[in-house]
């Protein structure tokens, strides 16, 4: 039977970089469509009207958006490698629960502290440093997220690592410095072959959005 | 059918709440029901279980806690698998927990945007409301329920927010039955069902509710 997977998406998104990365755990084969932002194909726009967004993974025809329930499908239909999710359902929704909680708090937070200045640029580093304590107390002593094993947080965390040369850069802090632990817990996810290949270099990612803050008015 | 202890930390008039309470009721699962006081003091067991937000509901399976609504009733379908809220094909699946994701990320804002109107409800709030009823009714279609020919994940993430819209009908002057005839057929098919029917509060309670929250945040 035909197993014909193509994603739609863009290059420094980390929500697309979540689905790259459990497309390479599980050994699925696809064709990768780089869309334009500012110009979005006639695909992307029917295959996901309601939001317009990426990534979306087209597997066999079929549409799936929004980055975590993309993952959990691929999870389920990909089942005999690389298991992403905990098997018990009360680690299960713990791991969901940290994924909506990193999606509820990195992304704008981190954002604003590039698109924002002076107070505003303050808060957003204040607010995004507090979420990494959380986060590395969550993790306590385990290497990662999932435990002993690579999982479902840790796939839709390290994406946001490529990015964070661009906020040191923009916001003017250090993240080593703050919160050693994380560092050490992205080190070792950049030892998986899968990681190490799907995130793009943070100084590319950089460039892009010096781009982009020139656009804004912001340098 | 009983596994262990359940407890739900709970608010009444909270339809994130009443989402667990409908699941839990669909499979028949026994439980103690503990009433927050949101405004007064969060209890002890609330804070410890809910560190990061501190908000309702949290299901404590066994002493276990959970919490955020929808992953809340994913846990409990799971646990309890009969009958199943969520669809044993990983497509309709996929599609249901979109559709899901979609109602948390637009309704309750959209309802919020009504009721914390001060004066006149602007046109802008109420069309984005609306929009957002005929979104979900494309996605309804022809089916009597989201879940097909009976209750599933979408219907129970869906009709506890129901609740709320009497109260946004006579703030923002309009009826969902005028605007959304398909979404409001389904709200009635819902109510037909007994879990449904005893467990959603009174709209009139709601819209009580309401008044006394814009008092407190000093809106009229």
């Amino acid at each position: 039977m035909a197993n014909e997977v193509v994603l739609l998406d863009f290059w420094p998104s980390m929500f697309g970089i979540r689905v790259r990365i459990a497309l390479a755990e599980k050994g699925v084969k696809y064709e990768y469509k780089e869309e334009d932002l500012k110009n979005k194909s006639p695909l992307l726009l029917q295959m996901n009207p309601v939001h317009k967004k990426i990534p979306v993974l087209i597997h066999n025809g079929r549409p799936f958006c929004e980055s975590p329930i993309i993952v959990q499908y691929i999870d389920e239909v990909w089942k005999d490698k690389a298991p992403l999710l905990p098997s018990d359902p009360y680690q299960r929704a713990q791991a969901r629960f940290w994924v909506d909680f990193i999606d509820k708090k990195m992304y704008d937070s981190l954002r604003k502290t590039w698109t924002t200045k002076g107070e505003e640029q303050e808060a957003a580093k204040k607010e995004f440093f507090e979420v990494l304590k959380t986060l590395e107390g969550q993790l306590g002593d385990k290497p990662f997220f999932g435990g002993d094993n690579f999982g479902y947080v840790d796939l839709s965390l390290i994406p946001f690592y490529c990015w964070f040369y661009t906020y040191e850069t923009c916001g003017k802090f250090n993240v080593e410095a703050e919160c050693p632990k994380f560092i050490a817990w992205v080190k070792r996810c950049l030892q998986r072959e899968t990681v190490a290949k799907a995130l793009p270099d943070g100084k590319k990612v950089f460039e892009f959005v010096s781009a982009m803050r020139t656009n804004l008015g912001l340098e | 059918m009983s596994k262990g202890e359940v407890v739900l930390l709970d608010c009444w008039a909270s339809p994130f709440c009443l989402r667990a309470k409908i699941a839990l009721a669909e499979k028949g699962v026994e439980y103690e029901a503990r009433a927050e006081n949101l405004f007064g003091g969060k209890s002890d067991l609330l804070l410890k279980s809910n560190p990061i937000y501190k908000k309702v509901p949290v299901l404590l399976h066994d002493g276990k806690p959970m919490c955020e609504s929808t992953i809340i009733v994913n846990y409990i379908d799971e646990t309890w698998p009969s009958p199943p809220l969520l669809p044993s094909c990983a497509y309709e699946r996929a599609k249901a927990r979109f559709w899901a994701d979609f109602i948390d990320k637009k309704v309750f804002d959209a309802v919020c945007n009504i009721w914390k109107s001060k004066g006149e409800v602007p046109e802008t709030a109420k069309n984005e409301f609306i929009e957002i009823l005929k979104q979900l009714e494309g996605a309804l279609g022809e089916k009597d329920f989201f879940g097909g020919d009976s209750l599933g994940f979408v219907d129970v993430i869906a009709i506890p927010l129901t609740c709320w819209f009497y109260a946004v009908e006579k703030f923002g002057g309009f009826k969902v039955e005028n605007e959304c005839p398909k979404f409001s057929a389904w709200m009635n098919k819902c109510m037909q069902r007994d879990t449904v029917a005893r467990i959603l509060p009174d709209p009139e309670k709601v819209y009580e509710f309401v008044i006394t929250l814009r008092n407190m945040f000093g809106i009229e």
